[in-house]
């Protein structure tokens, strides 16, 4: 009982992170149906910019207030990152509308190759740890010496996942821009002669997405203390499996399958072996294809001349 | 607009417009740059460096000035000239100089290239003044005979089936795997050596094995590829990548079958069809008269691959023009027409994932008898990209161009790394290997970008009435041509 009570704390947080970067996946692919193949590197090169601009506060300005400095640290990845979601859009994925099948993901993979290497030349491919943000935790049960505990920082993941899914969802159903971006996702052409700035609400969407992104970047980077160049690529492909396991298109899905994934990975990690999570994690992604792939939430597609 | 005006009234309206395009220009670059100094800045300006333990922060104004220099210096320049609003549109009908180069050049490149690949070892040799000056050289072009067969068996599925695979690596793993346990494995060993003989089977364990791990990937493209061949594009790409990275967590995790991350060392080397490379009377240099060589082996390895390679280019010439490579190409352009003129789609596809997967197994069984010893970490994720990016480069479903582009890509960064001028430039520590990846990631993007048919791009129809016709591939359709 303990220990599903702690497996389930460490899978709920770990799963918010993943629901973070699952929306980037399923609102591109709800508005422009493709699979934005870069978005996990986008995230990884998010904790790397987090990981700078903490470094920059706490040891060149001498921030000492832990709380400030994170705060701080969310806005500057935020920022940063969607500048290069956008500029990713606008070199890569916006000349390739309307040109053939394969290419808008062929560019995305080569996106993807270009920067996790770019990070690797820049930064050197080391693990790079940061020092422990928040330590103190909060011990819930004692049975007999095993402690189930729930740390701060995962509280925090928790309460900024929770409060920016709010925005997030306040911003899709009730300001124009998310008005907008529903309409240019049902129909692209009608939505331009309604006088809807397409170009512009398709590169909003790939912003949004890359500042939730940054968010799990940097929540990942306090959470597990570690930046690494090829870390977009894994965790990239568990949460656009969380996107399909919930429904791809489906913005409450991507939740979901994100939560759903990171139960699963903890679950199984504590008790069946931690050396399949991985196998574990893209079987679920084969399996949802095969057998469901309209996922949870979603709408079954509709194949049309 | 600005043309036009240029045009009907050249002398004033010419100089104000000229004016405003310079300072337009400026205003652009200015803006890039500004753009630039963001996407750059905390990442070039800044890096993470390591000391005594803790993270610290080293800082590269310098550089991150140079880079930004050269995007505003290069966008203003652009603006200038070649963007410039001043500048005449030139309209373009034919094929381009790339194309009519293709044209041209093209009934000579291909015996030609052909010619070089079959003297290589030998012009090496004679060149550098002997088999063990040219082993470095040697080696090279086996590297890139393997990914130039490896591209062209990818070139079957992707480039003629229109099916995006990014686990083609898993099928050169399991031809690897298939041979490395084949031939290592005791009872196996016990099995085959009671069957045929002792020195039978060790003087033939390769050729035996070879065909096997051929099969034997196409059986696993076959298993994989049945359940997903439904999927849509790039869901069939997600999930083929999915399996390449289960199938190599396996081989490290399940240590008892495969060595784990240890891999298999010692793998039984190739023969010259039942002629051990060995110094004594039996082998290969004793039956020839020949002096004992190691380099021997090497140079007969090269002729390995490259017949492998050739089987593979002819395979796929031959099977385009069979029903089922017709099919291949009909899907790559049009699902569902081919659905409604009553191809069965799924089967099809399943055709050519087995093809595609039979070849990377042959290349799988080559590479594990080359380097003697195979582990996971020779099948990661970089492998399948880099493979892919051979043939999107190349042109998908250009021979040539993947030969071309493999040679390029794999070659020209070896080489890269051996001129000292570049050493001086970029400091010691300078390896150009580094900037493989990068530059094969950015490459897939311009191509897309810039000419998604690839730099070879005139494609020559398989059916015609009376004439072929060659068309640009910038004026071919989705669908048309």
């Amino acid at each position: 009982m303990d220990v599903f009570v702690q497996q389930l704390i460490n899978g709920l947080t770990l799963g918010s992170i993943y629901g973070l970067i699952a929306i980037g996946y399923t609102m591109v692919f709800g508005i422009i149906g493709m699979v934005n193949f870069a978005h996990g590197d986008v995230f990884m090169v998010s904790a790397f910019i987090a990981l700078i601009c903490f470094l920059l506060l706490t040891t060149v300005l001498g921030i000492t207030s832990i709380f400030l400095a994170l705060a701080i640290v969310l806005v500057v990845a935020m920022f940063f990152t969607s500048l290069v979601s956008w500029a990713i859009e606008r070199v890569a994925y916006r000349p390739l509308r309307g040109s053939f099948r394969l290419a808008p993901m062929i560019s995305a993979i080569g996106m993807s190759i270009f920067l996790a290497n770019f990070v690797q030349v820049t930064q050197g491919p080391r693990n790079k740890p940061v020092p422990p943000m928040i330590t103190d935790v909060i011990v819930l049960m004692d049975s007999g010496g095993y402690q189930v505990t729930l740390a701060w920082k995962q509280v925090i993941i928790m309460v900024v996942t929770a409060l920016l899914l709010g925005g997030f969802w306040y911003l899709v159903q009730k300001t124009s821009l998310g008005r907008a971006q529903r309409a240019v996702e049902q129909d692209r052409k009608m939505a331009a002669l309604l006088g809807i700035n397409v170009d512009h609400t398709i590169s909003l969407t790939f912003v949004i997405g890359a500042a939730l992104a940054a968010v799990a970047g940097v929540m990942y980077l306090m959470y597990y203390g570690v930046a690494n160049f090829a870390d977009g690529f894994v965790p990239g492909v568990k949460a656009f499996t969380a996107a399909v396991l919930g429904g791809i298109g489906s913005l409450p899905g991507a939740v979901l399958g994100g939560l759903l994934i990171g139960l699963i990975e903890t679950f199984w990690s504590a008790y069946f072996s931690i050396e399949y999570k991985d196998v574990a994690a893209f079987s679920i992604l084969a399996i949802t294809l095969i057998f469901m792939p309209q996922g949870l939430l979603g709408r079954p597609e509709v194949e049309k001349v | 607009m600005a043309v036009q005006t240029a045009e009907t009234a050249p002398s004033a309206a010419q100089a104000a417009d000229a004016g405003s395009a310079v300072a337009h220009a400026f205003k652009d670059a200015f803006v890039t740059g500004l753009i630039a100094l963001g996407l750059l800045g905390p990442l070039i300006g800044f890096e993470t460096i390591i000391i005594d333990g803790a993270l610290g922060l080293g800082y590269r104004p310098s550089l991150l000035a140079i880079m930004v220099g050269i995007i505003f210096a290069g966008r203003l320049l652009l603006n200038l000239t070649i963007w410039s609003p001043n500048r005449r549109p030139r309209t373009r009908t034919g094929p381009t100089v790339f194309d009519r180069a293709g044209v041209a050049v093209g009934p000579v490149v291909k015996p030609a290239l052909l010619a070089f690949a079959a003297t290589f070892p030998f012009i090496a040799s004679y060149t550098l003044g002997g088999w063990n000056e040219s082993r470095y050289l040697i080696d090279l072009g086996i590297l890139i005979l393997t990914y130039v067969m490896l591209g062209w068996g990818l070139n079957i599925v992707v480039g003629l089936a229109g099916l995006l695979d990014l686990g083609y690596v898993a099928f050169y793993a399991v031809g690897a795997y298939t041979y490395a346990l084949l031939a290592t494995s005791a009872p196996v060993n016990g099995f085959f050596a009671g069957l045929l003989g002792e020195t039978f089977w060790a003087n033939w364990a390769f050729w035996i094995c070879l065909p096997v791990a051929g099969l034997f990937a196409g059986l696993w493209g076959m298993i994989l590829g049945f359940p997903v061949l439904r999927l849509r594009g790039d869901y069939l790409a997600i999930v083929t990548l999915a399996f390449g990275e289960i199938i190599r967590l396996v081989l490290i995790n399940w240590v008892d079958f495969t060595g784990g991350g240890a891999g298999i060392a010692s793998i039984p080397r190739a023969t010259f069809f039942g002629v051990p490379f060995t110094r004594d009377e039996n082998g290969f240099a004793a039956l020839f008269g020949l002096e004992f060589n190691p380099m021997h082996r090497i140079v007969f390895l090269y002729f390995v691959i490259l017949a492998l390679a050739l089987i593979t280019a002819f395979a796929t010439v031959r099977l385009r023009k069979l029903p089922v490579g017709r099919a291949w190409e009909a899907l790559r352009e049009d699902e569902i027409a081919c659905r409604s003129l009553g191809i069965n789609t799924t089967n099809v596809k399943l055709s050519a994932f087995a093809t595609g997967a039979m070849f990377g197994g042959f290349a799988g069984c080559f590479f594990a008898v080359r380097a003697g010893f195979v582990s996971p970490e020779s099948f990661t994720f970089d492998v399948s990209a880099m493979i892919l990016a051979i043939v999107v480069l190349g042109g998908m479903g250009s021979q040539v161009g993947v030969a071309v582009a493999a040679a390029v890509m794999m070659g020209g960064m070896e080489m890269l790394r051996n001129l000292g001028f570049l050493k001086q430039v970029f400091g010691n520590d300078f390896d150009p290997s580094l900037y493989r990846m990068l530059i094969f990631g950015f490459a897939m993007v311009a191509i897309m970008v810039w000419k998604p048919r690839g730099l070879v791009s005139t494609r020559d129809p398989t059916i015609f009435l009376k004439e072929r016709k060659a068309v640009s591939g910038d004026l071919v359709k989705e669908g048309h041509g």
